[in-house]
């Protein structure tokens, strides 16, 4: 059939049409008939009690229908926001869990925290009326980094949280690490920081919730990456509203990157505030509030340790973290710094003993969770640092280093010492690929002309390996995963052929309507017009785990795949009988079910149009109907990687570090659509961009306020901070995924941030610098040259 | 937000009527700083008077050695001034180098100037180069009228109608550029004009200042190495979380550097 449009094909992308034509429908876009509208009040300050709030003079203004507290949560019973995960500490015993109150109660822990909601006719008037409401506070002292919080005398979050440790982690085997550090030649020490990030998608959070109170059915519209997850959440837990009378829809997202796949408190607040007043409500963050209230990611602080043999391999990997946690425990909080972290400190090494301890700490900050990489990203800047570290010390080249250590593409599927199994992989090959796409052999030249005009010159590597595509159920369960992590999809076939895909996964700028609907094209041989993918509705779609985890094409694509599949495995039973063929004789091809041998077949629409009219059809063994669904949990996670280098030049006069050149090769598996893929690893390049050069979340130590609350101090990277980047794949096949994907949402995010403070510490490592803190930032490099520099002049 | 009046007065007369007469009403320029003070309930006026159809506002104008800009213009005018760009090429290329386009599209040089944020970019140049402030009352020389963070000569409704800019012989702009917001970290002009040289600096203190150290080395030798070795003291510059006062003091050499630079190439 004509307009198969299948995989490995670059189309444009469907979803884009509404984008740029303004015909997109967000949840800010959403009118109800009636509505109302809600504003929060967050608390100003990091820490305090909250000695009253006095609604009345608020209560007093025409127009104004509510000012609902922590104190009306309370009495209406409702439960806590849950974390989805549950870890345990190297003492066995579970992670200290406090409530999450969806509004405060009792007391604020961080700026932004939720301490009421006032609802009224009018933005302006809820505004007006939310800075009417009284708050008596009781200032407390805060405490802002994890340093400081374990530290004896810190104030403390919790009455029942001592030092704020939420939960001391380990992971490999400690006495291994131990022995082979007895024995090195050399070991190779490093302090760093991990610099919290605030995701800052383009679209902030907003939600629209009304209530039915004939039928008791809720809907709630909201930004949000999981919207099956959010419904079960709410109803099971938080607001215990029956499943079946729940309906949550996440239209078009602007972006989400992390931020958008936890279950916030706005959400469950705005739900039961619908029913309250009786009038449907809309919430829309602006920027201020997104900065104090999404969800953060990322704040480490770590001590690692590489030990090695004479020639350089690698004995043993341990890695001392402290993880900031923020005020209270997100939807995946605990989970990101220990289980998508340890696991990961193999690299694409050989390193035969890992130990890993990660100390979960509380703090007065907002509550740190995933953020694109989530976890991997801090995993491979502490494994791509020390082996540069090492090799400096040992004065052995970076490239040969790795070399001597990375894993044979031979010796997959690859156990590590720390839990996971990788599958497949060459990351040899993709550092070999690298090395002649950024031209390194030209670098000496490049830095020449640098150090003529007085500017530094650096190349930096990160060869590595991350685990996404989340992920199977049981392993995540053994990990203390509360939920599953399959994916399902639904193929309902029309009676004229065309297609509607159901799926649970959601589009918030990935391209999946394109993406998605090249497989069903290549599958079932139908036109790629006539394939919509329909997500983000839990009325509409069966259920699904939503996106994130680099997890929608590798699961959902999967379950897509199958149930085209099952599609496939139905229309051959009907083309049998209406071929009078045994179905083991009917075969399958670009559309067409035709009988082996013979000329004899039918087309893909025919055999849809006799599902539905079935007339002459086996009733007696076949159900009418054309519509198949599957549910896919992969045996393992999946494991793409690569190798990327960054080239920068420093200014020494005002310490600006330009990223002049950027080259990716990355192993993703199959490439559904190579367009898409450069557009993720851009995407992603660009984050981890930001995080090693621009990006970062200061609070003041003191009062616990953020610095950085706004565009004009939070650095966000530019299109002019960046050079053009050269994108290439070298793809070794998964070998459990049907389709051989392995994902590309986070690669980009995972492997630069490394690459460019490698670049970095290159470009400088003549003043013998061996580490810079993430973001290099002017200030920064300036400093690090001033105090290089200095006692050298002195001599 | 607080709802205000809004007037859109059309002559000057008709302009300061409203000032004087509505309490507590505040003049509306390109709204860049305005707006969002508002939105951000920071400022609260009960009327905003718009400046942008009052005719003799707007506009760049040259008699004999004098450039004058009317407060009305907008940056990006001034920028894509030719008459801007060949009487006093650093006042147009600082335009250029402010904010974003759309910053540029709507913010304003009599804005900039009555605002006096210690980042901005037009005070500098006002000061090194001995600017006249035209105001609907008097004319306020760059030495009087700023007065520190956010803090002008001007009174209560004064409003500053053109900026005069005396032609320099030699003068040039460069900014440390903010990678947030575009603001000053550090901005420095200079400006030379019959053998004197005015040095000012913006973004690194509490306002708009000059550097007399720097202005006699330059009137002996104009050019970058006469003041490489001169170096403010970090005890009086900002400090924040994106430059320390140390930084700041070490930027307002190279900045200057790169400003005599610009000056020697462009005269
Ligand atoms: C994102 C962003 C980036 C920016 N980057 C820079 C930058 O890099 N460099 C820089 O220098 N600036 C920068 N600005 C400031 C901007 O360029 C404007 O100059 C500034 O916002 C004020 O000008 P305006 O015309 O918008 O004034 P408005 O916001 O309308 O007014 C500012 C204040 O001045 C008063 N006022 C206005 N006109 C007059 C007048 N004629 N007489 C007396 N009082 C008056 C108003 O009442 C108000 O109090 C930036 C602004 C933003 C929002």
């Amino acid at each position: 059939m004509s307009n198969v449009i299948g995989i490995g094909a670059a189309p444009r992308r469907k979803e884009d049409f509404r984008f740029l034509t303004g015909r997109g429908n967000y949840v800010a876009d959403i009118k109800r008939v009636d509505m109302t509208f809600g504003v929060f009040i967050r608390s100003q300050h990091g820490h305090a009690v909250i000695r009253g709030i006095d609604k009345v003079p608020a209560l007093a203004l025409p127009g104004v229908h509510a000012v609902l507290t922590g104190d009306d949560v309370a009495a209406d019973g409702l439960g806590s926001l849950p974390c989805g995960w549950g870890i345990h500490g190297s003492d066995g015993l579970p992670m200290k869990e406090p409530p999450f109150p969806m509004l405060a109660q009792g007391k604020v822990r961080f700026v932004g925290d939720m301490v009421a909601f006032v609802i009224a006719d009018t933005l302006e008037l809820a505004r007006a009326a939310a800075e009417a409401v009284v708050i008596d506070y009781e200032v407390l002292p805060s405490v802002v980094g994890v340093l400081e919080a374990v530290r004896p005398g810190a104030p403390q979050l919790f009455d029942d949280v001592p030092n704020n440790l939420c939960c001391d982690w380990e992971l490999g085997d400690k006495v291994a690490v131990a022995t082979a550090f007895k024995k090195a030649a050399h070991v190779a020490r490093l302090s760093l920081v991990n610099n919290r990030l605030i995701g800052n998608p383009m679209e902030p959070r907003a939600a629209v919730a009304e209530s039915n109170g004939g039928t008791g059915h809720y809907t709630l519209w909201t930004t949000s990456q999981f919207p099956h997850v959010v419904r079960f959440l709410m109803s099971a837990l938080v607001l215990k509203i029956p499943e079946q009378k729940m309906r949550v829809v996440a239209p078009d997202v602007g972006g989400g990157f992390g931020v958008k796949q936890f279950h916030y408190g706005e959400e469950a607040v705005i739900t039961w505030a619908a029913k309250r007043v009786g009038r449907p409500i809309k919430w829309v963050a602006d920027r201020s509030e997104g900065f104090i209230s999404d969800r953060h990611g990322r704040d480490h602080v770590t001590e690692a340790e590489l030990a090695l043999d004479q020639n350089g391999k690698f004995l043993a990997l341990k890695v001392v973290t402290l993880a900031n946690m923020g005020g209270y425990l997100s939807t995946f909080g605990p989970n990101i710094p220990t289980n998508l972290y340890g696991p990961l400190l193999s690299g694409v090494y050989t390193t035969p003993a890992i130990y890993c301890n990660v100390k979960v700490v509380f703090t007065n900050t907002v509550p740190v969770d995933a953020y694109r990489g989530a976890g991997r990203p801090e995993a491979t800047f502490v494994v791509e640092r020390l082996v540069d570290v090492a090799a400096k010390e040992m004065g052995i080249d970076r490239v040969e280093l790795r070399r001597r250590n990375i894993i044979a593409k031979e010796s997959y599927p690859y156990q590590t010492p720390v839990l996971v199994e990788y599958d497949s992989g060459d990351p040899m090959g993709c550092l070999e690929g690298a090395l002649a796409e950024a031209d390194v052999a030209g670098f000496a030249e490049r830095k020449a002309a640098s150090e003529r005009d007085g500017k530094f010159r650096g190349l930096g590597y990160s060869t590595y390996v991350e685990a996404c595509g989340l992920a199977p159920s049981r392993f995540a369960g053994r990990l203390g995963a509360r939920g599953g992590l399959y994916e399902s999809a639904t193929v309902r076939v029309h009676p004229t052929g065309q297609v509607t895909v159901l799926i649970g996964t959601h589009n918030h700028g990935q391209g999946h309507e394109t993406t998605f609907a090249q497989i069903v094209s290549e599958k079932l041989g139908v036109a790629f017009d006539n394939v919509d993918i329909v997500f983000g509705d839990t009325d509409r779609v069966q259920f699904g785990m939503g996106t994130y985890g680099s997890r929608s094409l590798v699961v959902g694509g999967a379950a897509l795949s199958k149930a085209s599949d099952k599609v496939v495995l139905k229309g051959k039973k009907i083309a049998a009988h209406l071929l009078e063929a045994s179905e083991h004789d009917i075969q399958f091809e670009a559309g067409v079910f035709s009988v082996a041998g013979t000329d004899r077949s039918k087309t893909f629409q025919e055999i849809a149009g006799a599902a539905y009219v079935p007339h002459d059809y086996p009733l007696e063994i076949l159900e009418p109907g054309l519509e198949e669904q599957a549910y896919y949990d992969p045996v393992n996670f999946t494991y793409p990687g690569g190798c990327h280098i960054a080239e920068v030049e420093i200014d020494p006069e005002t310490g600006i570090v330009a990223l002049e050149k950027y080259t990716a090769v990355d192993d993703v598996g199959t490439v559904i659509n190579p367009m898409i893929v450069e557009g993720q690893l851009h995407g992603g390049i660009v984050q981890g961009v930001g995080q090693a050069l621009y990006e970062n979340a200061v609070y003041d130590d003191v009062s616990g306020q953020l610095l950085s609350g706004s565009f004009m101090d939070y650095t966000m990277p530019r299109a002019d901070h960046l050079p053009n980047m050269t994108i290439k794949t070298h793809s070794t096949l998964c070998t459990h995924t049907p389709m051989g994907v392995k994902g590309c949402g986070e690669v980009g995010t995972i492997g630069s941030p490394a690459a460019v403070i490698n670049s970095v510490v290159d470009a400088l490592s003549h003043l013998g610098v061996l580490h810079v803190d993430m973001p290099a930032t002017p200030n920064r490099i300036w400093r690090i040259i001033q105090n290089a520099t200095m006692p050298l002049a002195a001599e | 937000m607080r709802s205000f009046a809004f007037h859109r007065p059309t002559t000057l007369y008709e302009m300061s009527a409203l000032l004087g007469g509505v309490a507590d009403s505040m003049p509306l320029a390109g709204g860049m700083t305005l707006l969002p003070t508002i939105k951000q309930r920071l400022a609260a006026p009960a009327a905003l008077i718009d400046l942008s159809k009052i005719p003799q506002l707007s506009g760049i104008s040259a008699q004999a050695d004098v450039l004058t800009v009317g407060a009305m213009t907008r940056h990006v005018d001034v920028a894509e001034s030719e008459l801007a760009r060949s009487k006093i090429p650093l006042l147009a290329s600082l335009a250029a180098g402010i904010g974003d386009p759309a910053v540029r599209n709507r913010g304003t040089i009599g804005g900039s100037v009555a605002n006096n944020d210690p980042s901005a970019d037009y005070p500098a140049a006002v000061l090194a180069l001995d600017a006249m402030v035209v105001t609907d009352r008097r004319e306020i020389a760059a030495d009087a009228f700023f007065r520190g963070l956010f803090e002008t000569a001007l009174d209560p409704g004064e409003i500053i109608t053109a900026l005069r800019f005396p032609v320099p012989s030699a003068g040039g702009y460069a900014k440390f550029k903010s990678p947030a917001s575009r603001y000053a970290v550090v901005g420095v002009c200079v400006a030379k004009k019959a053998g004197k040289v005015r040095v000012a600096v913006t973004g690194a203190g509490p306002g708009v200042f000059r550097v007399a150290a720097m202005e006699a080395a330059l009137e002996r030798t104009f050019t970058p190495e006469a003041i490489a070795a001169i170096k403010l003291d970090a005890e009086n510059l900002s400090s924040d979380i994106h430059a320390d006062a140390e930084y700041r003091a070490h930027l307002v050499t190279v900045m200057a550097k790169k400003a005599v630079m610009s000056a020697l190439q462009t005269s």
